[in-house]
């Protein structure tokens, strides 16, 4: 089913220039060549009856309901399928036309059941719409004939025999089948179906699974998914795609059999990945019916995945906690408090602390899961209230290589592209991301341009989907050694200046000719040759070469790229290796190009920008510029510290000698997503207050000494910030149900520390980040409500944003060439550990769990498992499904095994989105040498079969365990 | 904080920049780096045992080092 409010024009809009002007029903109409009749007629106001056709996909001609008279053509051509051409005259209605229409309808509804009053999609039902709108008064043909409706029909010779009053006898109807109801979201009821084949096209067209088909032919026709499996047990993703493009009940959200229409709906931002699709919220009062993404989202066009659609039962999960709880140690029972008690113990605390063991003590963590807003807030509370810089993100954990290596190169520390940016590329390299799992929004988008034509290159140690996928096939697979990145990256530098492909026009122009002829000379040298790389990399030297050509001279060559380039000992090195790419071919500054990372959270983008790192002011202005330091002084009315704060690691470190003692963490689980688990957990038993601000008692939670019940992206206002630097507007839907908004309870801590904040509304608060930050100047609620969303820079030379940067010059003016020598991790396989454990996420789950884990996609992933080539498995003994024991230098743990050639011999994987697996407490601390981004991507273990869980493992469930009873001990005042 | 871990955060900071061939530009780059990025308790620290000796520090981490600017301590 359709939103509820948005109008569908039939077909896609057309991107022509020219236009053309027909007249249709006597009305003059213009829109661009290429348009359909039906869409023409739609912009006009003029309804053409419709059923196969919706502007989500292509036209497909089948429903013959659409049909219109033209004059000087003959017959009655479809409208849909026909495009308008110039001084066209076309009448939409007449006596003919309405009785073919009702003849179509008049078959439609002879084998469908006359349920309305009690079916799902009443009220927004299009089949029923149309048997109003064509006057359908009579089904001739009667419902006893062969039909997919009922599941049994009478026997031939009982109807003959049939007598008043006899029973008839009946037998199974070989058309029908029953309901699926196998996918937790949605059910599948063919009986419904009109074979309009729309979910079969948006399964195609739209997500790129082709997990549906139409099986069949004739009236023996009907959809099916996979090889007629189950929806659950078959190919499908569940991205709802079909769900939506149904015209009828057959595919249907649970929710929405469950409670009904809804009866309003609200434009919101999701708050998984960093796609950051755009949905409306349908909503009944204050309950959400059912999630569909918007079709006017910038970012999405109303595509979703499994996880913004329908993971998001987690928001109203009886795991919630919704009232402020203390304890003095955390051994001790929680007690549930007051606001004001709750609030008044963390400035207490805080005020003691810093008064014992000075202003530095003490710090604030926030997330990629809260609102710029939010953001903003702690990094004020902490730079202007706490009278340090001690703030950090989660980007520390996942981008903050891209960061630095942009900034140093390009200038800003941002992707340069939009997302629809890659309609206009000839050449797409993908490395180091998974972007059909992990930005599975934006990976439909991609697979539609690679099926369009576009060329492919994957770089990744995993056979990821995007490889080999229904009509896709990566030209490249560069299928390196984990730890590797940057001597691949070197090594098609190296092909490219060597063999003469560097752009030198643009190279001579945008870019500093110092920097350059060192870059130059760097990676010509032999040592980086493919050839020589070979044996350091393990990808054949004719592929590199293959590659670096086809990025060089391919045309519009565009790199996306994630964690697996950031979360290395290398990050910064290859981030800025993949700028010198882009820049030494041309490849940046215009459509179809350009340098995307790949943020993992919604927010990650966002809460970077807004001075969450201890070294930057909002905007990635130094802490220790004074112009931008002066003008924070007198708008916040306190003096600032010059000098950069701890990092999230250095404040472990510092914890463990005692100097740093308590800790704000407003929606990040340290405990679960930082590396080396017991180095974290030892570092959070040593601080004496830990504030927790959460939906769940997380792992964090677990260590903590007061818990702050957060509220979730449904529950207040504000704005995320996805990959491609594009602000969208949060909504609230419904009340927190602790009783505050995420910002309102920083605002509350910071008043009760003495330093006064007094919004009454988020959209000050991104008044104030707008006039203190140049890049946001022109950015205000106001104009995002106006716009729909609008990425930054956006100020008095960009006001209505800016797509692509970087177009006539880069942000720092000439861009940066710079040597990224390949260092080996000192991570090395030997004979105790002799495989790579590598580590990433799947579609269904997200991050730490903590949401998804909440929800049914746990259907489709209930446990981390343990990726492990056949070879190594063999050599061990493991079969899938053997639990294994993976040890490292730092720890131990245990997971299932799932024997795979998706990896390469000598490296496993896994997923980290269950506390119990322990995926960190394997990984170790080093970083990446800029920023202390976390190296998750490469770490030495050795795997064995083991039948008991690990050491770790025990202890974790005994402490969850002891923790889940404190919280079911909570002393309720009285 | 533990001395083992700044040592080999500062050394991972020099590896980068040793393959400046500009010797002075790599040695201020490490330094600015420092200045810009750690904490003054931590270069307080890492300076403090260069002085003693500077043990497994790199010598361009050293050289680096030397002349970091450290704050008073403000704590």
């Amino acid at each position: 089913m359709l939103s509820i409010v948005e109008i569908d024009l039939g077909t896609p809009k057309s991107t022509s220039s020219t236009v053309v002007a027909l007249e249709i029903d006597g009305r003059t109409v213009q829109v661009p060549e290429g348009t359909s009749i039906m869409r023409a007629a739609a912009q006009a106001g003029i309804s053409i009856p419709k059923l196969c056709a919706t502007e989500m996909l292509d036209a497909f001609g089948s429903c013959r309901l659409c049909l219109v008279e033209i004059e000087g053509r003959r017959g009655y051509p479809a409208s849909c399928t026909t495009p308008v051409s110039e001084g066209m005259k076309v009448t939409t209605q007449t006596p003919k036309l309405a009785d073919i229409r009702r003849g179509v309808m008049e078959l439609y509804i002879s084998d469908h059941p006359l349920d309305c009053l009690t079916c799902p999609a009443n009220g927004h039902c299009e089949l029923q719409d149309m048997a109003g709108v064509v006057g359908l008064r009579e089904v001739r043909y009667g419902y006893d004939g062969a039909n997919h409706v009922f599941a049994r029909i009478p026997a031939r010779e009982d109807q003959e025999a049939a007598i008043p009053g006899r029973t008839l006898q009946t037998k199974p109807n070989p058309l029908y089948s029953p309901k699926d109801e196998s996918n937790p979201y949605f059910t599948f009821d063919p009986s419904k179906c009109i074979a309009c084949s729309r979910c079969v096209r948006a399964c195609d067209e739209v997500q790129g699974t082709f997990a549906l088909t139409i099986q069949g032919r004739g009236f023996e026709s009907k959809v099916s998914a996979s090889q007629n499996n189950r929806f659950l047990d078959s190919e499908c993703v569940s991205c709802g795609a079909c769900v939506q493009a149904c015209p009828t009940a057959t595919l249907s959200e649970k929710s929405l059999i469950e409670k009904g229409q809804a009866e309003h709906s609200v434009i919101t931002t999701c708050a998984y990945c960093g796609v950051g699709c755009s949905f409306r919220a349908e909503m009944k009062g204050q309950d959400i019916v059912r999630m569909v993404p918007n079709k006017e989202g910038h970012a999405n066009h109303g595509h979703s995945c499994v996880k913004g659609r329908f993971a998001i039962g987690y928001a109203t999960h009886p795991d919630r906690i919704t009232t402020p709880m203390i304890r003095a140690r955390i051994s001790d029972p929680w007690r549930v408090v007051s606001w004001d008690e709750a609030v008044a113990h963390v400035a207490n605390e805080f005020k003691r602390l810093q008064a014992t063991y000075g202003r530095h003590a003490v710090g604030g963590i926030t997330s990629s899961r809260c609102t710029n807003e939010e953001t903003y807030l702690v990094q004020k509370l902490v730079r202007a209230g706490f009278g340090n810089n001690n703030v950090d993100t989660c980007a520390r954990v996942c981008h903050s290589p891209t960061g630095y290596g942009l900034k140093s190169t390009l200038g800003e520390s941002a992707g340069t592209q939009d997302f629809d940016s890659i309609l206009s590329t000839d050449v797409v390299l993908v490395i180091g991301a998974n972007p059909t799992d992990a930005h599975p929004v934006f990976g439909s988008q991609m697979k539609q341009r690679l099926r369009d034509g576009a060329r492919l290159i994957v770089i990744d140690p995993r056979r990821i989907d995007l490889v080999r996928t229904p009509h896709i096939k990566a030209d490249y697979h560069l299928r390196l050694r984990p730890g590797t990145n940057v001597a691949v990256l070197d090594s098609l530098a190296h092909v490219i200046v060597t063999e003469g492909l560097v752009d030198e026009a643009f190279v001579a122009s945008r870019c500093e000719p110092e920097a350059f002829a060192k870059w130059r000379d760097f990676v010509s040298q032999d040592k980086y040759s493919p050839e020589a790389m070979e044996s350091t990399t393990g990808v054949p030297a004719a592929l590199i070469r293959g590659a670096a050509r086809l990025y060089a001279t391919g045309g519009n060559a565009a790199i996306y790229y994630g964690l697996g380039v950031t979360e290395h000992a290398q990050g910064s090195t290859s981030v800025m290796a993949i700028a010198n790419l882009a820049m030494a071919t041309g490849n940046i500054g215009r459509e179809g190009v350009g340098v995307n990372p790949l943020r993992g959270q919604n927010n990650v983008q966002g809460s970077c920008d807004m001075g969450s790192f201890p070294h930057e002011f909002p905007g990635y202005r130094h802490v220790s510029d004074t112009t931008v330091r002066q003008s924070l002084e007198q708008a916040w009315g306190v003096p600032l510290l010059g000098e950069p704060g701890l990092r999230i690691p250095n404040m472990f470190e510092a914890a463990l000698d005692g100097s740093f003692k308590g800790l704000y963490i407003e929606g990040e689980d340290i405990a679960q997503s930082d590396p080396d688990t017991q180095h974290v957990t030892a570092a959070l038993t040593a601080m004496e207050c830990i504030v927790v601000q959460d939906l769940f008692l997380n792992e964090t939670a677990k260590f903590a000494h007061v818990f702050l019940p957060g509220s979730s992206f449904l529950e207040k206002d504000g704005t995320f910030t996805n990959a491609e630097r594009r602000m969208s507007r949060v909504r609230k839907v419904m009340e927190p149900k602790g009783g505050y908004a995420d910002w309102e309870i920083t605002q509350l801590l910071a008043q009760a520390m003495g330093y006064p904040m007094n919004y009454t509304h988020p959209s000050q608060i991104m008044d104030e980040i707008a006039q203190l930050t140049p890049t946001f100047h022109g950015v205000s609620y106001e104009k995002i409500d106006q716009l729909g969303s609008v990425q930054w820079p956006c100020n008095d030379e960009a006001p209505l944003g800016t797509p692509v940067m970087h177009v006539d010059e880069f942000v720092r003016g000439k861009g940066r060439f710079m040597l990224t020598e390949y260092v080996p991790t000192t991570e090395k396989v030997n004979a105790e550990h002799p495989l790579i454990l590598t580590t990433g996420r799947i579609l269904s789950q997200y991050n730490v769990g903590a949401q998804t884990r909440r929800t049914a996609n746990v259907m489709w992933h209930d446990e981390d498992r343990l990726e492990i080539h056949p070879h190594d498995a063999e050599e061990r003994g493991i079969t899938d499904g053997d639990w294994v024991g993976i040890v490292s230098r730092a720890g131990e743990t245990v997971l299932r095994a799932m024997v795979s050639d998706r990896m390469q011999p000598g490296v496993v994987y896994t997923t980290f989105h269950f506390p119990g697996s322990g995926a960190n407490v394997i990984t170790t601390e080093n970083s990446d040498w800029a920023t202390n981004c976390p190296e998750y991507k490469v770490t030495a273990v050795e795997v064995t079969r083991v039948t008991q869980p690990s050491e770790w493992q025990k202890r974790h469930r005994a402490f969850t365990e002891a923790q889940e009873a404190l919280l079911d001990q909570s002393v309720k005042p009285a | 904080m533990r001395i083992e871990r700044l040592i080999r955060m500062a050394n991972d900071i020099a590896t980068y920049f040793t393959v400046e061939p500009d010797h002075a530009a790599a040695v201020a780059s490490v330094r600015d780096h420092l200045k810009r990025f750690w904490d003054p308790a931590m270069r307080r620290q890492i300076k403090a045992h260069l002085a003693e000796g500077g043990e497994g520090l790199m010598p361009l981490a050293q050289e680096a080092i030397r002349d970091l600017d450290v704050p008073a301590d403000t704590h």
